[in-house]
């Protein structure tokens, strides 16, 4: 199929080829949380985040800083946008797993702030960002190890296949750069969103938009 | 006279229809088994609760007002109060040396990690960071469930006090027949997803 799709380098193929991995990323990131929210947006959450993540930032990467023409090219497009999805998963799994398994946890002081007036934002803020830290800690850690543990791995596979390594490493620095942002934006949609549906317009934690862990 | 608090029709899940009117400076007790849905109901008037029917707070319309607002004027104790910052005094915004000395707890406890606090100081100082609002309704759910007899007079005055003081109307929710005489005007024995009995205390 791939080999299908580098030949024709046909857009529509290649659209096709990109619905197919984000759905498959997405179903991934639904299995891997405990809690999920119920209904359309328990896949829906997560699908949106990758989407809208990864696919601006692949575009953004082919058009600006990568610059091949046409700029869906497959040989560029497919494998970027597989890193992308690849590490926004972990990142959209991660954040969406602590949320909502924290909210349920610590209903009791959501609750709490909420019965003392508070906003249904300032009442889930600290869970809103400790999911979005265990969110991005695999994409940071990454980012900290790189040049000594990540990068030298990576970029065995152009040195062999007869590229300069310092050619390598560029392509490799940059490839970093855009799949922790991609990673880290998408999480943050995640957990932003997801966020917000546990609450209603009244400011009430709804917890029955969750489904129960099986 | 508008009532502080009037209640038309309010149905949660299978309890109700519940009506109920507290008039300002009144306190109107509420007993019944575990699970009759008492709780329930103080939640719904705080608009903790998705529900249907009116509710109405010195004749303003619960839908009209932002949640927040309304919660900060309906001031709901739960059962068991929730603690979310690591000592006891970062809970509170103003100083409540009074409040303490009423409730014969050390002013050195706001110093305290919230995890040395036991039961009954957890559940007075709560009462206190409620009353910071200066709520003109107050739904206490077992207010004195964990206390003492001599600290269940102390929160029993202080709760009169605040009444005759600012004109709050109050829900009383309590297991003690003693108790909700000594501090309601109505009893209200809730069963069967209703109000059903109606005592008139003098």
């Amino acid at each position: 199929m791939l080999k299908v799709v580098f030949a024709a380098s046909h857009p529509l193929w290649m659209a096709g080829m990109a619905a197919v991995m984000l759905l498959a990323a997405a179903r991934e990131a639904m299995a891997r949380q405990k809690r999920r929210f119920a209904g359309w947006w328990g896949f829906g959450l997560g699908t949106g985040a990758m989407f809208v993540s990864s696919f601006t930032i692949t575009t953004f990467a082919l058009l600006a800083v990568i610059r091949v023409s046409p700029w869906y090219t497959a040989q560029y497009a497919i494998p970027l946008l597989g890193m992308m999805l690849g590490n926004t998963m972990t990142g959209v799994s991660l954040g969406l797993d602590r949320l909502t398994e924290a909210a349920w946890e610590r209903r009791t002081v959501i609750e709490g702030r909420l019965m003392l007036g508070q906003t249904s934002v300032d009442a889930i803020a600290d869970i809103r960002r400790a999911s979005a830290r265990s969110a991005m800690t695999p994409t940071i850690n990454a980012m900290v190890a790189a040049g000594l543990v990540s990068l030298p791995g990576m970029m065995t596979g152009q040195i062999l296949a007869g590229n300069p390594p310092m050619e390598a490493v560029k392509y490799q620095i940059l490839v970093m750069f855009i799949i922790s942002a991609g990673a880290g934006f998408g999480a943050l949609i995640a957990v932003w969103v997801g966020a917000r549906r546990l609450f209603d317009d009244r400011h009430r934690l709804r917890l029955d938009r969750l489904d129960n862990p099986a | 006279m508008i009532p502080r608090l009037q209640v038309t029709d309010l149905s949660i899940h299978a309890v109700g229809p519940l009506n109920l009117v507290v008039e300002p400076g009144e306190c109107v007790g509420l007993s019944g088994p575990s699970g009759s849905g008492k709780s329930l109901f103080l939640r719904a008037v705080a608009d903790l609760e998705p529900h249907g029917g009116t509710v109405q707070l010195d004749g303003t319309e619960q839908a009209l007002l932002p949640a927040p607002h309304w919660r900060r004027q309906v001031g709901l104790l739960p059962a068991e109060s929730a603690w979310w910052f690591d000592t006891v005094g970062a809970h509170f915004s103003t100083p409540v040396t009074e409040g303490l000395q009423h409730l014969a707890l050390d002013s050195r406890i706001l110093t305290w990690p919230v995890a040395r606090l036991s039961s009954g100081e957890r559940q007075r100082l709560a009462l206190l960071r409620l009353l910071e609002n200066q709520p003109p309704l107050l739904l206490l759910d077992e207010p004195t469930a964990n206390l003492d007899e001599e600290n269940t007079r102390r929160v029993e005055t202080l709760m009169v006090d605040y009444r005759t003081r600012t004109g709050a109307g109050i829900v009383w929710v309590g297991h003690s027949k003693a108790q909700l005489q000594r501090m309601a005007d109505r009893i209200y024995s809730m069963a069967g997803g209703g109000f059903n009995a109606v005592t008139v205390v003098s």
